[in-house]
C-alpha cells in the first residue's frame, strides 16, 4: 500500500482503518505515529464543540459530552474551514442520539448555544435613526430589517431556563424542564444577550425576519396568542436598537 | 384588537405602542428585563489554530470507546439536578450510553 | 532517500513578481489571543508585531473585528493562514481564497504566511496540518497552489516548514530540498519555524544543524518559536509534538541562535496557542528573542531595508 490522501483522510476519522504507505526512519510503529494526527483531528474538533456547547457539556458531564461529540465529529466532520461556524448540525444530531434521549431538552440547549456564538460573530449593522424609526413603525405595510445578530428560538422545553441556571441566574432545581419556552438572542455592542419572550412575540419577530409586513406579522402573532404584547415586543426592538438600516 | 385585523387598526395599535415606548425611553433609562443575561465570554476564543494537542490523549484513536461491550457511559452532569417528571427518580433521566457491537 | 539533482522544469506562466512582504519590523512579536485583547490595547507594551490566524477572523462582525481593528492601529500585523491546504491534492478552495483576500485588504498585514501541509481533502476540513509526500508531482502541485495564492492576493507569501510525525513512502525528496525547490520555483519566502525543525528532526532522526543549513535561508521572512510536548510510540520511541503549549525549549533557543547567525536577525514570533499564560510571560520570551537578535549581525542588505 502506498500513501494516498483519501485513505489517510478516511483513517483520521475511522479508527478501524489502517493507513498504508507510512514509514519511519528507525522502524518504530508507524500506526502510533499516524495516531498523533488522528488524535489531533478528533481532539481539536471535540474541543471546538466543547467551547461552543459548554452548557450541553455541563448538563451531561465531560466524559459523556466528549464521547458524544466524538461520534458527531466522525459522522459530521467540518465542511467549513472556519470553526466558529462548526456545529450547526450538532443540535439535530443530539435529537437523534439515542443515549441522550433521556434528556429531550438537550438539543434545544445546543440550538441556543450555537445561536449565541453566531450572534457574537454576526455582521455589524447600523441601527435605524430615531427619526426614521417612528415613520417606519407607524406604517403597517412596512417591512422591518432586524439586526443580523438577532436569533429567535422556540422550544417545547425549558432550554433557556436550563441555560440561564448555568449562568447563575436561576436555581437549577427550580427549572421545570417540560415548560415550553421561546427566546431571542441578540448582540448589544459586543455582548450577546439572551432573553425569554412570549411565543407570540417570537412568531412576530420570525415573521419580520421572513420579510413580512408589520401588518402581516401582527396577524401571525395574534394567531398564536390573541393577547400578543405588541408594545413590549416593539419596545425590545427599539430600546436595544435591533431595527437596522436594510443591507443592500 | 379583534381577529379581523385591518391596516387601520394595526396602524392605530402601532402608533399607540410607539407612543408609549418613546415616552418611556424619554423619561427613564430602560431597565433590563430580569431574564436578560449578559455574557462577556461567549466564544471569546479563536477556534482555528495550527498547534497539535499533546499526543497523550488517545480519544481520537481509541476503538474501545464505542465498540467494546463493556463500555458504559451515562450523562453525569448537572442534568442530575434538574427536576424531571418523566424520570423514575424525579430527576434528569440517566440513560446508559451502551456501545453497540461492531 | 533520493535527492532531486535537477530543479524541476518551469511550468505554466512564470511566477509574477510581487513586492517583498518582508516588511515586519526586526523585532519579536506575539500571537494575538483574545484573552489579551484589552491588555494589548492599553498601549503599554513593547511588542514588535502581532500575528493572527486568518480563519479566526473570517467571521462577519462583532468583537473580534472591533479589537483587531483597534490593535492594527497600534501594531504591525502578520496574518498566518491555517486553512488554505496548500499542500493538498484537492484544488484550492477559491471561496476561501476570496475570504482571505478580503481579510488582507481590510487589515493590510505586513506579512501573510501559510503551511507546507494539507488540512482538507474533498469537502472535509480536518483542522490539522497533515503531511504530504515530497516528490516531483507534489512539488509541481504545491508550486502551482502557491502561484495561485500569490496571484489572487497580489503579493508574495511565506511558506512554513512543517512538524511531521510519520514519513511517507511516496516521498523521494528530502524535506529541506523540497522546500528549497519550492521557493525557487514559486518565488515565495520561507517562514522558518525553528521549533518545527527540532520536532521533525527528533521524530525522523535528522541532524537539525544540517537540516537548517539545507534550507534556503536567504529567503527567510519570519521566524517562529514555540514549545513542544513529548509522547511515545507504542514501541517506546519518543515523539515530539508541536503543541504550542509550553515555553520555548532551551534546545530550540540554541537552534534559533544558530539560525540567525546564518541568516541574520528576522522578525520572530513567540507562538503560544495552548495553556496561554499571562501576556507578561510571553513578553519575557519576546525580550529573550530580541536579545538573541541584537547579538546576531545582519547578513544581507535586504534585512536592513
Amino acid at each position: 500500500m502506498t500513501f494516498n490522501a483519501t485513505d489517510f483522510s478516511r483513517a483520521l476519522l475511522d479508527p478501524d482503518c489502517v493507513v498504508g504507505g507510512l514509514r519511519s526512519h528507525d522502524g518504530s510503529d508507524c500506526q502510533s505515529r499516524f495516531s498523533v494526527y488522528r488524535n489531533n483531528v478528533c481532539v481539536s474538533l471535540v474541543d471546538a464543540l466543547a467551547d461552543t456547547f459548554s452548557v450541553v457539556q455541563a448538563l451531561v458531564g465531560d466524559e459523556f459530552f466528549r464521547a458524544m461529540a466524538l461520534v458527531f465529529v466522525r459522522a459530521h466532520p467540518p465542511k467549513t474551514r472556519i470553526l466558529a461556524h462548526y456545529g450547526d448540525e450538532f443540535a439535530a444530531f443530539i435529537e437523534g442520539f439515542e443515549p441522550a434521549s433521556g434528556l429531550p431538552y438537550l438539543a434545544d440547549v445546543a440550538r441556543l448555544e450555537y445561536a449565541r456564538v453566531q450572534s457574537y460573530h454576526a455582521t455589524d449593522a447600523t441601527p435605524l435613526p430615531q427619526t426614521e424609526l417612528t415613520t417606519l413603525l407607524t406604517n403597517p405595510d412596512a417591512r422591518v430589517a432586524l439586526d443580523p445578530s438577532l436569533y429567535v428560538i422556540t422550544s417545547n422545553f425549558a432550554a433557556f431556563s436550563l441555560w440561564a441556571a448555568h449562568q447563575g441566574a436561576l436555581d437549577l432545581h427550580t427549572v421545570d424542564t417540560q415548560q415550553p419556552e421561546s427566546w431571542v438572542v441578540y448582540r448589544v455592542q459586543f455582548e450577546v444577550q439572551t432573553q425569554q419572550i412570549p411565543k407570540a412575540s417570537a412568531a412576530f419577530l420570525e415573521a419580520l425576519q421572513h420579510g413580512e409586513t408589520l401588518l402581516a406579522a401582527i396577524g401571525i402573532a395574534q394567531n398564536v396568542d390573541a393577547a400578543f404584547a405588541l408594545t413590549e415586543t416593539l419596545a425590545l426592538l427599539v430600546n436595544q436598537s435591533l431595527i437596522v438600516t436594510p443591507s443592500l | 384588537m379583534t381577529p379581523s385585523l385591518t391596516s387601520r387598526n394595526a396602524a392605530a395599535a402601532l402608533a399607540l405602542a410607539l407612543g408609549s415606548i418613546i415616552a418611556v425611553s424619554a423619561t427613564t433609562s430602560v431597565a433590563q428585563p430580569a431574564e436578560t443575561e449578559k455574557c462577556f465570554g461567549v466564544s471569546l476564543k479563536g477556534k482555528n489554530d495550527c498547534a497539535a494537542g499533546p499526543g497523550t490523549t488517545c480519544a481520537g484513536t481509541s476503538k474501545v470507546d464505542f465498540q467494546a461491550n463493556a463500555w458504559r457511559l451515562v450523562p453525569k452532569g448537572t442534568c442530575e439536578k434538574t427536576a424531571s417528571p418523566t424520570s423514575s427518580t424525579g430527576f434528569g433521566q440517566l440513560k446508559e450510553f451502551v456501545a453497540k457491537k461492531a | 532517500m533520493l535527492s532531486v539533482s535537477d530543479p524541476p522544469a518551469q511550468h505554466g506562466a512564470p511566477a509574477m513578481q510581487f513586492p517583498p512582504s518582508f516588511t515586519l519590523p526586526l523585532r519579536a512579536g506575539v500571537g494575538l489571543k483574545t484573552q489579551h485583547f484589552t491588555e494589548l490595547l492599553s498601549g503599554e507594551h513593547e511588542i514588535g508585531f502581532l500575528e493572527i490566524h486568518a480563519e479566526n477572523y473570517m467571521v462577519s462582525g462583532g468583537a473580534f473585528h472591533h479589537y483587531l481593528g483597534k490593535l492594527r492601529e497600534q501594531f504591525p500585523l502578520s496574518i498566518h493562514g491555517v486553512g488554505l491546504s496548500i499542500g493538498g491534492e484537492s484544488p484550492l478552495d477559491v471561496a476561501h481564497l476570496a475570504r482571505l483576500k478580503a481579510l488582507i485588504t481590510r487589515y493590510e498585514p505586513q506579512s501573510f504566511s501559510e503551511h507546507l501541509a494539507w488540512s482538507s481533502h474533498g469537502d472535509t476540513f480536518f483542522n490539522d496540518l497533515l503531511p504530504l509526500a515530497y516528490n516531483a508531482a507534489s512539488l509541481r502541485r504545491v508550486a502551482d497552489h502557491i502561484d495561485q495564492v500569490q496571484n489572487a492576493l497580489g503579493r508574495s507569501i511565506l511558506i512554513e516548514n512543517p512538524s511531521t510525525y510519520v514519513a511517507l513512502d511516496a516521498s523521494d525528496i528530502e524535506e529541506p530540498t523540497f522546500i528549497r525547490e519550492l521557493i525557487a520555483t514559486s518565488g515565495c519566502g520561507l517562514l522558518l519555524d525553528v521549533n518545527n525543525i527540532h520536532v521533525s528532526c527528533v521524530n525522523h532522526g535528522f541532524d537539525a544543524a544540517q537540516y537548517l543549513r539545507a534550507l534556503p535561508l536567504h529567503s527567510v521572512g519570519e521566524i517562529h518559536l514555540a514549545g513542544f510536548a513529548t509522547t511515545q510510540t507504542s514501541d517506546g520511541v519518543t515523539l515530539l509534538i508541536d503543541s504550542h503549549g509550553a515555553p520555548v525549549a532551551e534546545v530550540v533557543w540554541q537552534l534559533y541562535a544558530d539560525a540567525i547567525s546564518l541568516c541574520g536577525p528576522k522578525p520572530t514570533l513567540i507562538e503560544r496557542d495552548n495553556d496561554v499564560p499571562a501576556l507578561a510571560v510571553l513578553l519575557d520570551e519576546t525580550q529573550r528573542a530580541e536579545h538573541f537578535m541584537q547579538r546576531a549581525k545582519p547578513k544581507t542588505a535586504s534585512v536592513l531595508s
